[in-house]
């Protein structure tokens, strides 16, 4: 669910020549929500909000709590303040992914082309699909009656010549719509556009841009590329007054790599005990070594985002010896780095775990360690969490995880008395077991 | 107190004290020198962070003798910047002031009283000769690790066993381990200990000119401590504590394939050819009867290969290395040929060192080095 600028004035028809207007947007409708929604039919035409516990954010509402001036990201004691009578449902991220995967071979029937961008958004290049679907706009109607069929939730499609106009053309359907944006009307459904709904333009080049009077996509196009470079910068605002005249030669590009996989979370009360940050950051970790290796990627760097208290955020990050998709490597270096950080004191609210410099696992060549190489097959660490991987993926996300990622709680088995488990602190280096010599 | 002394001297002997000094330190006094001028001519430098310490003595005129505590830092500075003619040092109240020739400073004092105390010198356990062990540390530290992710591996695992020390050093990707032999004070010695790799090799640097050098082990009874003395300077350092991994056991026990190759050009060639290896791309040696050839690059990226004399012993093989290891290990060798021994292209490798292009080589110093591989 997008924040991008909109503007009311731009939600007409532009005409219905479709002419080298074969780039798709399509962009679920809230799709959390609706995902939900689908499976609790009683709560159509009721505010409801996905989200998490008190301190977590909204990570979707219908627009009936839309309405309310919710919106994604907000905190939710927030959003629960705006609109009191919301049902709030908690996330349920194993079914938005099914979902979500079974939308994405939908698409993926009608061209190969697809350029997934998110759970729950993708470009499709249609050029090829024409003879055998008919026009952009059939297509668009096809893919959307089938994903309300099969998954009963809707979609709004932006069908344009470029990337970028598509996207603002979906942005301007929802929901539940199509926009098409003729080649010949662009550049005047540009015009009509704040600045910030450019790609690219946050809440920083937007003052930037306004310092030099330009706050509308026509002020922006009309002035001298020199003027929009002095404001924001040579490359960048090349790139701004090219996407101002609607140039966007960005194709749509199936085999996009990931740039990085994170992972994060914020802590249900502020935790001040960094033991207990630093067991969140191994599972992580973890997490995001699961996804590399289901992805078939390696990271060559990490990073961890430490947010205090008073809402400050630090990052630190790390270049990698050699790439790798082990958690315990990922966690090695995250540890490192949070006890770099100099929190002042400060309790935890939220901590971050990504790996970036990503790259395919197959063609990277990889520097193993003494204990991998020498190790017989089955034995090493990658092996180890492979093995879980394997597990999770029957049992549940749930099912395994490192032990020491567990809180160090008495456990008490029926008829014995409670077992205190110790908890290593960086567990074996080169997994010694025979003593040195 | 007041006293005078050479310039040389001085500087010298302050240069070397301070040089551990940390820029910030948790507290002020850590990072002064401690200088004290006792009556019978003699000027004791030290200084201490709690981890290392460091002492030295150096002949002076004492007229009046006294302790002070001065920033180490600073006077290493202004002492190697003075001109060549005798120091005089006077304490004046709560300042010292250092005039030499026609220059003069005047330096404030941090209070002595709350100078730590440094840990006494343990007893000496051996001695090694000076060249020997300059060499040998440099050999083992280029494997050590550099960064704290894993604080056991930045440490030099040192084993005594009578006559013998080996020293053994892993960042858990190449390994090395060198023996040498030494004088120990009693023929039946046994321990032992693990000590920061910056630290030894920062020792072996600042000692290694000496004849001799005296180490001093303390582990088992309070606070385990290292020691090296020589030529009236004396460092000591915590050891580090841990259980270092069983590494031993990770060099091959045999070695189906072998190749011999000169060092030097070998080096040379891997270094010419790792021009166009980018970071975290291998370089790659094929060996087959005769000849090395080294390449590096592939498809569209700068491509590079040489061909070097080897003898080879065993089936062709092809390795990959991470350049900057193998150049750290052919660097590390100080022999005119180098073996290297394989089992298997994915199995570490070890690098020895050899006189000639025929014949044994010898094991005294072995770094093994695993190979670099695609994933699968």
């Amino acid at each position: 669910m997008s924040r991008t600028a909109r503007s009311p004035l731009v939600k007409r028809d532009w005409g219905a020549t479709e002419d080298g207007c074969s780039i798709l947007h399509v962009d679920m409708d809230a799709f959390f929500a609706s995902v939900e929604l689908a499976r609790r039919p009683h709560l159509r035409g009721r505010p409801v909000i996905v989200g998490g516990s008190e301190r977590a954010v909204v990570l979707a509402a219908t627009y009936e709590a839309r309405a309310f001036g919710v919106h994604s990201a907000m905190p939710m004691q927030i959003a629960r303040r705006m609109c009191p009578q919301a049902v709030v449902v908690p996330p349920d991220m194993a079914a938005y992914r099914e979902v979500s995967t079974a939308v994405m071979e939908v698409l993926s029937e009608v061209t190969t082309l697809v350029e997934q961008v998110s759970v729950d958004e993708a470009f499709l290049d249609v050029s090829g699909a024409r003879r055998r679907l008919g026009p952009p706009t059939a297509i668009a109607a096809g893919i959307r009656e089938r994903i309300r069929a099969t998954h009963g939730i809707t979609c709004s499609v932006g069908i344009a010549g470029t990337k970028f106009v598509a996207k603002l053309a979906s942005e301007h359907a929802k929901p539940d719509g199509v926009l098409l944006i003729p080649r010949a009307a662009t550049v005047e459904f540009l015009r009509a556009l704040p600045v910030g709904a450019l790609w690219g333009v946050g809440e920083r080049t937007e003052a930037a841009l306004a310092r030099w009077g330009l706050r509308t996509v026509a002020e922006l196009a009309d002035s001298d590329v020199s003027t929009v470079q002095r404001a924001v910068g040579k490359v960048a605002g090349a790139h701004l007054h090219d996407l101002a005249w609607g140039r966007d030669p960005r194709p749509v590009s199936p085999g996009r790599i990931e740039k990085s996989i994170g992972a994060e979370v914020t802590f249900p009360v502020d935790v001040a005990d960094l033991a207990v940050v630093q067991t969140q950051v191994l599972a992580l970790a973890d997490r995001c070594a699961s996804r590399l290796r289901s992805e078939g990627m390696v990271s060559r760097t990490v990073s961890i985002k430490v947010r205090t208290s008073d809402f400050r955020t630090l990052t630190r990050s790390r270049t990698l010896p050699t790439p790798t998709d082990v958690g315990r490597e990922i966690f090695l270096v995250t540890r490192e780095l949070l006890a770099g950080v100099d929190l002042e004191g400060l309790p935890v609210r939220l901590v971050g775990v990504r790996t970036e410099g990503l790259s395919p696992a197959h063609a990277t060549p990889q520097q193993p360690t003494l204990e991998e190489a020498t190790a017989e097959s089955g034995h090493g660490r990658r092996d180890a969490e492979r093995a879980m991987d394997l597990v999770r993926d029957r049992f549940g996300t749930g099912s395994i995880h490192a032990a020491s990622s567990t809180a160090p709680k008495p456990v008490i088995l029926e008829g014995h008395r409670p077992i205190n488990y110790r908890r290593s602190e960086t567990g074996p280096i080169l997994d010694v077991t025979s003593p040195s010599g | 107190m007041k006293f005078r002394v050479e310039r040389d001297v001085l500087a010298d002997a302050v240069t070397w004290t301070a040089r551990s000094l940390p820029t910030r330190p948790p507290v002020p006094v850590l990072a002064g020198v401690r200088i004290e001028a006792d009556a019978s001519g003699v000027l004791h430098l030290s200084s201490f962070d709690y981890e290392v310490s460091a002492r030295s003595e150096i002949a002076a005129e004492v007229s009046e003798p006294g302790v002070v505590l001065v920033s180490g830092r600073l006077l290493a500075e202004i002492s190697r910047a003075l001109p060549a003619k005798p120091v005089d040092v006077v304490l004046e109240g709560t300042k010292v002031t250092v005039t030499c020739g026609a220059s003069r400073f005047t330096l404030l004092t941090m209070p002595v009283e709350d100078y730590p105390a440094l840990p006494v010198m343990p007893e000496i356990t051996g001695s090694i000769d000076g060249d020997q062990l300059t060499q040998a540390v440099a050999q083992v530290t280029v494997a050590a690790s550099r960064d704290d992710t894993l604080p056991l591996l930045t440490a030099v695992r040192m084993e005594i066993e009578g006559e013998k020390i080996t020293l053994l050093a892993t960042d858990r990707y190449r390994l090395a381990l060198r023996e040498l032999t030494w004088k120990p004070a009693s023929p039946d010695v046994s321990t032992v200990a693990l000590v920061r790799a910056k630290t030894l090799s920062d020792a072996a640097k600042s000692l290694g000119g000496s004849a001799q050098v005296n180490v001093a082990l303390a582990t088992g009874v309070g606070v385990d401590l290292i020691g090296f003395e020589a030529g009236g300077r004396h460092t000591t350092s915590l050891l580090v504590d841990g259980d270092y991994p069983a590494v031993r056991r990770l060099f091959p026990d045999e070695t189906p394939i072998h190749a011999v190759v000169e060092t030097q050009a070998l080096s040379d060639a891997a270094k010419r050819v790792a021009l166009v290896a980018e970071r975290n791309t291998p370089i790659r040696l094929s060996f087959s009867a005769g000849q090395v050839v080294l390449d590096a690059g592939q498809g569209d990226d700068a491509q590079a290969s040489e061909a070097l004399e080897a003898a080879l012993v065993g089936d062709d093989i092809s390795v990959a290395f991470n350049p900057q290891f193998l150049l750290d290990g052919l660097g590390a060798l100080n022999t005119a040929f180098v073996r290297l021994s394989f089992t298997h292209p994915n199995k570490p490798v070890e690098f020895t060192g050899q006189r000639a292009l025929e014949g044994d080589d010898n094991q005294e110093y072995r770094y093994l080095l695993v190979p670099i591989r695609f994933a699968s």
